[in-house]
């Protein structure tokens, strides 16, 4: 795919210019979701008046938005991140009417952008699963098939992208979750270096792990996405001060010269054969455009999962204490008035109520990590191990044989059909082989679609990159797309 | 160097301790469930426990360096009223007075 706009600029464009009016793209945008919606249940929650309202403001002072990067743009966020006035549930039952009364940085800075908020879209309950089935609004289904998960956590932000209902949307990734459901839908994903995007307003999963960022069709759009979205924000101490670049203008084409880093021995395993032949032409690709693959050795990186689990179940476990049906969220009465009911069985009993199988599961494993007794042997254990993997990345990036990136396929197999792993969390678990690792680290990571199977499920190649050298990856990724056309193909659903 | 032995499995005993320390109320066939689960996923955890790990510092945030500091001035805070509107309750008979009602702590 060469030349033109991307679908952003696009929008931008014909709105700046008074080709097309701010309203219109919002209404054809809503009209789109009213009609998909039903089959994908990708959206919790569509906002359609507030878009319109806004939509029509930025018709009738254009002049404000005449340079703004998003002019009119419309944008699904994901319903973990707070929106002022907007229901954000987390896709939890213990958060089905809250309204919050700020809004995240990150939707902030997009709105400030231009960008039209058209709804927010489902996910794994508190962000926490690799298939979008753990959610209390139902499961979210991939638009190239529609038994078949989309991935998650950020499933709801990836398929309404895939399915052309609104060039961006936000995700957030603590092991994978903006990644693998773009691989999963055929689109691209974006997950910052830890620090890059401020985390003011995202509803906490695990913190040293979380991170907001872009998903879009193409490359140039998660750029472009990602430039407004950066930066240190003093509502969030673990934000980064480091300057923000012009990501669109790294995008040159040009990758002779770049190393691109195979951890080979890792992917002898467990890696689907239309994923491995799929990632073997993707580096045929980089390399015809004069990129050198270059072996590397990443010998924690099998204690990726197990160290993730601890670490992350750890962190929500008491991230999550806070939902005590005292202050906002659901709250069980069972004896309501009556002087029965006691504070602390109230606690126990909402909660009891208000989470789902798996966030129950996170919580009781993470206690169980951090309790007297067991915690130098998981919890620290862990972060000690995690230190490891962090070493290993900082030797393929800095040491004698530096690579610029490294790159693997974003999940090992294409999207399983719903209900195929839920049974078994294990299994599950093991969905985020290749993803964990980044957020460990707190490196930035893509994924770009790289193929299809023969059955027409999308596969995605991941890159993954030194701290805060987004340009990199985005440049690197970018050049693949130019000589391939699969963000050109589009899911069967919106043929319909 | 493996100063700590792995728990074969949970007992229904055990997992309503962790439960009672996450304030978390479990029935009788989540007790089942998290018993086989729980020890089934620290399993996979073994392979992490036998990894040398003499003198390596622990890693429990990748931040290093902070965005600067902010002046210690006072700032506008949520409105009572904003924070209050989300009360659990929607007859709102859990806010009285600009405060949040919990049950009754000491009779």
């Amino acid at each position: 795919m060469t030349g033109g706009p991307s679908p952003v600029q696009e929008i931008r464009d014909a709105v700046r210019s008074r080709a097309r009016s701010a309203g219109d793209v919002c209404r054809d945008a809503l009209s789109r979701i009213v009609a998909t919606n039903p089959q994908l249940n990708a959206f919790n929650t569509v906002a359609a008046e507030r878009a319109l309202a806004r939509a029509e403001a930025i018709d009738r002072d254009l002049d404000r938005w005449r340079d703004a990067p998003l002019t009119g743009v419309p944008v699904a966020i994901k319903d973990n991140l707070c929106t002022a006035g907007l229901r954000t549930t987390a896709s939890s039952r213990m958060l089905e009417s809250y309204v919050p009364p700020y809004d995240a940085t990150a939707v902030a800075h997009l709105e400030a952008a231009g960008a039209v908020v058209v709804g927010k879209t489902n996910c794994d309950e508190f962000a926490m699963g690799s298939s979008n089935e753990n959610s209390a609004f139902g499961p979210v289904h991939n638009p190239w098939a529609l038994d078949r998960i989309p991935g998650g956590t950020s499933g709801g932000s990836a398929a309404p992208v895939a399915a052309r209902l609104a060039p961006l949307a936000l995700g957030s990734d603590t092991g994978g979750s903006i990644r693998q459901p773009a691989a999963l839908c055929g689109v691209v994903g974006l997950k910052p270096t830890y620090g890059r995007v401020s985390r003011y307003g995202l509803i906490a999963h695990a913190s040293s792990l979380d991170q907001v960022g872009p998903m879009t069709l193409t490359v140039r759009d998660a750029a472009i996405a990602l430039h407004v979205l950066a930066g240190a924000d003093a509502a969030d101490a673990t934000s980064a001060p480091e300057p923000v670049p012009d990501y669109a203008a790294a995008l040159t084409g040009d990758i002779r010269g770049v190393r691109v880093g195979v951890p080979r021995r890792l992917l002898d395993q467990g890696v689907d054969a239309e994923v491995s032949h799929a990632l073997a032409a993707a580096f045929d690709a980089l390399t015809a455009r004069g990129a050198t693959l270059v072996d590397v050795e990443l010998p924690h990186a099998r204690y990726a999962i197990p160290v993730y689990y601890l670490v992350s179940t750890a962190e929500a476990s008491s991230n999550l204490a806070r939902y005590d049906g005292v202050r906002y969220g659901f709250r069980s009465n069972p004896e309501s008035g009556t002087r029965n009911q006691e504070l602390h069985s109230m606690y126990a009993h909402t909660r009891a109520l208000g989470f789902g199988a798996e966030v129950k599961r996170r919580i009781m494993l993470g206690t169980y990590v951090l309790s007297a007794g067991y915690y130098d042997a998981y919890y620290l254990k862990a972060q000690q191990v995690r230190t490891l993997i962090l070493r290993d990345y900082d030797q393929a990036f800095g040491g004698a044989d530096a690579v610029d990136v490294i790159a693997m396929p974003t999940s090992p197999t294409p999207a399983f059909r719903i209900g195929e792993r839920i049974q078994d969390p294990l299994q599950m678990y093991l969905a985020d082989v290749f993803t964990v690792s980044a957020n460990l680290a707190g490196l930035p990571a893509l994924s770009v679609p790289c193929g299809f199977t023969a059955g027409r499920l999308p596969i995605g190649l991941q890159l993954t990159g030194r701290r805060f050298d987004e340009s990199t990856l985005l440049r690197i990724a970018d050049a693949y797309e130019r000589d391939t056309e699969w963000s050109t193909y589009i899911p069967p659903i919106t043929n319909r | 160097m493996l100063a700590f032995a792995m728990p074969p499995g949970f007992t229904r005993d055990q997992v309503a301790a962790i439960a009672a320390l996450a304030h978390l109320e479990l029935d009788s066939s989540e007790l089942d469930l998290f018993a086989r689960q729980l020890g089934s996923i620290l399993a996979h955890a073994d392979d992490v426990q036998q990894v040398d790990t003499t003198g390596v510092p622990p890693t429990a945030s990748v931040v290093t360096r902070h965005a600067s500091e902010r002046l210690d001035e006072r700032q506008v805070s949520l409105d009572i009223a904003d924070t209050l509107a989300n009360t659990p309750d929607p007859d709102r008979s859990q806010v009285e007075g600009g405060f949040f009602k919990v049950p009754r702590v000491i009779e």
